[in-house]
């Protein structure tokens, strides 16, 4: 019995975790009925595992039996892996337990599609209604949206989720159609705009009457495979923001191929993942959330790739120096936001002080602000006079010369001598 | 001149008190534990006194929203010799000028004061995410700590509201004394340990007979959660510095 369990265990811990998301945030459950467990607003990372990548549910496929055989999963139907399946039971004492020692902030559930969409989205919903209505449980539940699963079981999980998934699984149609002939955008897009248009439902009615039940409160994301197939940043970029405009998505992730098959249509077994391809993509995400930027200023037919040795806001600076240098004192926070160097919490920081009187440098320091590499494009009440103006590239190249990738082991700017 | 107090909150709001009364001039705040006699400075021990630190206070919250009251209390938690002496100026500041200071981050206390809540709240963060409880013979969910700083009274309310059908006990093994949650209420113990406990690790005999089991799987489950292609220890590090390994289930060695 022991055995069995740490073994079902781990081959469905390990066919899960190519699914990125880990978030736990956005849900705002209260523990109202004297039962186990809420959700933080904010999320709670309880560890980390030796790839830096948070742990804050505990993530697993109901199983990994699957009837597709897309190429780029390894619980594909072709592929030779061992097999398992939890019991709804199982998942839930698993699930309880973990949450009751500070394991876990929650459940991720997903599952390999065993005979149609709806007896394994039917399953699913067997094991959030077992947790929420006989354990008492409100702590994080995400729940993967089967694609084909009727209307009326997914509205119906909706209430007991905190937050619902369908990945896209590749940036465009045609890169699925490569990989995953029996799958197309079509399948994901119908799900989504379902639950989106439910929220929205419900949402409505709040307004109206107090106590409407809650409906996927932590909101909808997908996640995209990236490397396995030759898009460009733009293509994959320019969908992300399509999705999050059309389907008001929470988030979108992105993630690293990691090589698990030796078809010659992906990169070969071995490869490593394009991780910082992945880490400015998300970047770019970022500026496009909580900096103001459209995506069509950071990608476009000019420039259809990020580049690699310095981040995508340091170079549309670079690419678009007429607004640069900025006065701190005086620039609006919309502007002083996009000053390289500078995040968040300075720039809101920046604008509270400056009422108080005009900023000098080490005040900006003091903020938290990155000088070294912001001191290019502002000016604030003691910057030194200065005669020239330089070049985005002379910029770029004072800023790299200073400064060490966490990725770029070699220095490019070395000369070679011999 | 310099001002002693005792260390605890009243006696900071105490010694806030006495320096309007008094308006001695430049001050510098020392707790006791840190005061060391200097031959050409002044000193001064301040009585702490409940009233005169209520007054304070209650005049505080005319001054300071919520969120700074917490950041307030916050720094005064990290227990830094130098963040009592930060607090204690940012306090005369806040009272000598119009409402709204506090927003004044060109000033180097307000700077300091958000500076050292921000750790505190970083500290009790890791507190909520990585304790683990384990389950005693007798249903009690056990766990130890020792954070960098007193956030104890910080997360009493977090553990309180999210485990509220099970009861628990989280003990500062630095600080020499804890929580115990019966049900109902939270309150403060302490537990004499017998000479020679292993105050750390529990003893097997007194745990749940599932316990193992339960350990077992998570780190089994952490295992497997891991892409080995994907390694990247400078980050993990990061995220779970090695100081706070040995209360994590995950990272204790079997």
């Amino acid at each position: 019995m022991f055995d069995r369990i740490r073994e079902k265990l781990n081959i469905l811990a390990d066919a899960a975790k190519y699914d990125v998301s880990c978030s736990s945030s956005g849900g705002t459950r209260k523990n109202t009925n004297k039962g186990l467990g809420d959700s933080h607003a904010s999320g709670i990372c309880h560890t980390y595992t030796e790839d830096g990548r948070c742990v804050s549910l505990l993530k697993i496929l109901l199983t990994n039996h699957c009837i597709y055989d897309c190429l780029f999963c390894v619980s594909r139907k072709s592929n030779d892996v061992k097999r398992a399946a939890f019991t709804v039971d199982e998942v839930v004492e698993l699930t309880m337990n973990f949450y009751r020692r500070n394991y876990i902030e929650g459940l991720f559930l997903s599952s390999g599609i065993f005979k149609n969409a709806d007896f394994t989205m039917e399953r699913l919903l067997l094991v959030v209604k077992k947790l929420r209505l006989e354990q008492n449980y409100n702590g994080y539940i995400h729940l993967k949206t089967i694609p084909g699963a009727s209307d009326e079981l997914i509205k119906e999980a909706g209430l007991y989720a905190d937050r619902m998934s369908i990945n896209l699984e590749m940036p465009t149609e045609a890169g699925l159609k490569l990989l995953a002939p029996e799958k197309n955008h079509g399948e994901v897009i119908k799900p989504l705009a379902f639950v989106q248009q439910q929220i929205s439902q419900f949402t409505a009615d709040k307004k109206l009457i107090k106590h409407v039940p809650t409906f996927v409160p932590a909101g909808q994301s997908t996640q995209m495979v990236i490397g396995a197939t030759p898009e460009s940043d733009k293509d994959i970029m320019y969908t992300a923001n399509t999705f999050y405009k059309n389907f008001s998505l929470k988030r979108v992730y992105y993630s690293g191929y990691v090589p698990i098959s030796n078809d010659t249509r992906m990169p070969i077994l071995g490869t490593q993942p394009p991780l910082l391809r992945e880490n400015r993509l998300y970047q770019t995400d970022w500026l496009m959330r909580f900096y103001g930027f459209k995506v069509q200023e950071i990608l476009n037919d000019a420039n259809p790739n990020l580049d690699i040795d310095i981040d995508p806001k340091l170079s549309w600076a670079i690419r678009n120096m007429q607004h640069f240098p900025v006065d701190i004192n005086t620039a609006d926070y919309k502007m002083i936001l996009r000053i390289p160097g500078i995040g968040v919490m300075s720039a809101q920081k920046i604008v509270q002080a400056r009422k108080f009187g005009k900023l000098r440098i080490d005040q900006l320091k003091k903020i938290g602000v990155a000088y070294n590499r912001a001191k290019h494009f502002i000016v604030c009440l003691d910057s030194p006079y200065q005669l020239k103006d330089y070049q985005g590239t002379q910029i770029k190249a004072f800023i790299l010369a200073e400064s060490q990738s966490k990725y770029l082991k070699t220095d490019n700017n070395q000369m070679i001598l011999f | 001149m310099t001002y002693i107090f005792d260390g605890t909150f009243q006696g900071l709001l105490t010694a806030v008190f006495e320096w309007f009364e008094r308006k001695p001039g430049k001050v510098v705040l020392k707790s006791t534990s840190i005061f060391q006699p200097e031959a050409f400075v002044e000193s001064f021990t301040v009585n702490t006194n409940a009233e005169k630190a209520d007054r304070v206070w209650a005049g505080l919250q005319n001054k300071l929203k919520k969120d700074w009251q917490r950041k307030y209390y916050c720094t005064y938690l990290s227990e830094i010799p130098e963040a009592y002496n930060h607090v204690f100026q940012f306090t005369i500041y806040i009272f000598q000028n119009q409402l709204g200071a506090e927003s004044n981050y060109g000033n180097p206390h307000v700077i300091a004061l958000a500076k050292y809540a921000k750790s505190v709240e970083r500290e009790k963060h890791r507190m909520e995410a990585f304790i683990r409880f384990q389950k005693t013979g007798d249903g009690i969910f056990y766990a130890n700590i020792d954070p960098d700083f007193n956030v104890l009274p910080l997360i009493s309310s977090h553990f309180k509201n999210r485990y509220a059908d099970q009861p628990w006990v989280i003990y500062d093994l630095k600080r020499k004394y804890g929580l115990h949650y019966n049900l109902t209420s939270v309150e403060e113990i302490t537990i004499s340990f017998s000479n020679g406990a292993d105050k750390q690790n529990l003893a097997p005999v007194l745990m749940d007979e599932r316990e193992a089991l339960y350990t077992t799987l998570w780190k089994d489950y952490f295992k497997s959660a891991n892409i080995v292609a994907r390694k990247n220890t400078k980050l993990h590090l990061q995220h779970v510095p090695k100081r706070y390994w040995k209360y994590l289930t995950e990272k204790v060695p079997i």
